[in-house]
């Protein structure tokens, strides 16, 4: 039976160090709502969404109340709106008016975000395909809670430049649309290599081609409950710092499965995965930063990082994979500046650059993440610092992303402020050298050899 | 007995005169069976955690939950009502 010590460990996880299940997200595939008209379209998406996820906050909250663990978001995925719209959609406006579906549809069902205005172009981009990614710019600015990604490339498939070209200049683009607004539209604009079908977290989420008609997946956090843990080891050997990790990884995860196993039974909809994820917010104490400082480094982006990162991410995925029947989604460490505080601080004092949050990416989940740079940075080096987060991704076999702002009217050493959880961020510096006819270059850079490895 | 109907009650506070009688009797009054109890100071805290059988009460979880944290108010203590399964989850392989 279940003594004192437990029950008091389990709460003051909750209570003191800001344990939380992340996110419940019902994937919906939006494939039987497609129509050559638009209108029909649109009220096929809104009905299909509404009448599938109608009880998801509600369900949300009873699971909450019962086991008095909190479910900080409730969200949506569903199909890239590049394919549902590829037959209704003559021009950038129409694919605009499923944005703004999308969003109504949101805001009926009380969710806080909706990911898959989407589009998988890997290796080509169909018309539509375009079409939708250069709506980007005015789907994010007439939303709210409507999430954009762009897979542009993949191990098997190599890297389709020609999207990385134009995702440099869509990110300016929505900077630029949504700059009374902190340029929040590239907080909501995630550009992918090798990106899951099953991601439940955004802005990245959408429910791929290769899944069920709906599905539930988790998204775990506990950045605070690791640290925490961590504390009580210092100075200890690698051993011990490791064996921590994965135990309290699958103490955290434990709660993601019994959320998720009880918002599959409860809403009808099959369980799909489990995301392994410590995903921090800039709540104090909830920082993936404060764990790499508390195993030893100054700062995070001191000398160092890249190993403790990768330590930490491995032993978090060791943990956690047997406290979950299925798992799936980004699965690792998160290191968005903008929603950490360590991480925040550290850029500040100029521990933590670019460079260095490049080679972290190497190891973790999931890519340059809520970085804010000066807004005058030009769209072929966006493209560029794309281009290079999607090789490391490509070669490694691993989902890596990039959603960076372009801060509008600031530069270096100011602020932008979010709100919320995505947060604040420093502006932080970009290599200053062009890379402009690397970029402009046409077409695609081959799959990558898989033997011979370096 | 289904499983189910296993919840955990955790009261955690200063401690004070009368805080297990307190909530007994309200389990008591409403049919509720005690399985397991027990009481510890834990850094100076008064802590009790009791496993308890909801089947044989009338009352629906959420108004035990809602009565239980409105006691544990007046009595100056922090009453948690939760579903046992959660403790199972994370302490149990």
């Amino acid at each position: 039976m279940i003594n004192i010590f437990e029950v008091n460990e389990t709460n003051k996880m909750v209570e003191e160090q800001n344990l939380d299940v992340r996110t419940i997200t019902i994937g919906i595939s939006l494939f039987d709502c497609m129509d050559s008209d638009i209108d029909k379209l649109c009220d096929n998406i809104y009905r299909k969404i509404t009448t599938v996820a109608a009880d998801l906050v509600k369900v949300g909250k009873e699971i909450e109340k019962e086991y008095s663990i909190p479910i900080v978001n409730k969200r949506i995925s569903v199909t890239p709106i590049a394919m549902i719209g590829s037959s209704a959609c003559k021009d950038t406006g129409d694919y605009v008016r499923i944005a703004k579906t999308l969003d109504d549809a949101a805001k009926a069902v009380g969710v806080n975000f909706l990911g898959g205005y989407s589009a998988i172009v890997s290796k080509g981009m169909t018309k539509s395909d375009e079409l939708l990614i250069r709506s980007i710019p005015e789907a994010m600015a007439s939303t709210e809670y409507v999430c954009s990604s762009v897979n542009v490339g993949s191990t098997k498939t190599g890297i389709n430049m020609d999207a990385v070209r134009l995702m440099g200049q869509i990110i300016k683009s929505t900077a630029e649309a949504t700059k009374d607004n902190s340029c929040m539209g590239d907080a909501k604009l995630v550009v992918f290599c090798n990106a899951p079908d099953d991601n439940p977290f955004m802005a990245g989420a959408f429910h791929g081609v290769s899944e069920a008609d709906a599905i539930i997946n988790v998204g775990v956090s506990g950045p605070g409950v690791v640290k925490r843990a961590l504390e009580k080891v210092r100075g200890e050997s690698f051993e011990i710092l490791c064996e921590t990790i994965k135990k309290t990884a699958f103490k955290i995860t434990r709660v993601g499965q019994l959320v998720a196993k009880e918002a599959s039974e409860r809403l009808g909809i099959p369980f799909g995965i489990i995301d392994l994820s410590l995903a921090p917010t800039p709540a104090i104490g909830d920082s993936v930063a404060g764990i790499l400082e508390e195993i030893g480094l100054e700062r995070a982006g001191a000398p160092g990082t890249t190993a403790a990162l990768a330590l930490l991410n491995d032993q978090v995925k060791k943990g956690g994979i047997m406290a979950s029947s299925y798992v799936g989604g980004l699965s690792g460490a998160f290191i968005p500046v903008s929603e950490d505080q360590g991480m925040i601080d550290a850029a500040k004092e100029g521990a933590l650059t670019l460079e260095k949050l490049e080679a972290m990416t190497c190891v973790c989940s999931v890519g340059l993440d809520m970085i804010a740079i000066p807004g005058d940075t030009s769209a072929e080096t966006i493209s560029g610092i794309i281009a290079d987060e999607m090789a490391i991704g490509m070669i490694n076999q691993k989902t890596t992303a990039v959603r960076l702002i372009p801060v509008i009217g600031k530069g270096v050493g100011e602020e932008v402020e979010f709100g919320g959880l995505l947060g604040r961020a420093p502006i932080m510096p970009v290599n200053s050298f062009g890379c402009g006819d690397f970029i402009n270059r046409a077409g695609r850079i081959p799959a990558p050899v898989h033997s011979f490895k370096n | 007995m289904s499983k189910a109907n296993r919840t955990i009650i955790s009261v955690v506070g200063k401690d004070t005169v009368g805080i297990i009688a307190r909530v007994c009797t309200y389990l008591s009054n409403n049919q509720i069976n005690v399985l397991d109890i027990s009481q510890t100071i834990l850094s100076g805290f008064f802590t009790m955690m009791m496993i308890v059988d909801l089947s044989g009460s009338d009352k629906a979880f959420e108004e035990v939950q809602k009565e239980l944290t409105q006691i544990g108010e007046e009595i100056g203590v922090d009453i948690k009502c939760q579903r046992e399964e959660i403790f199972e989850m994370m302490h149990r392989v």
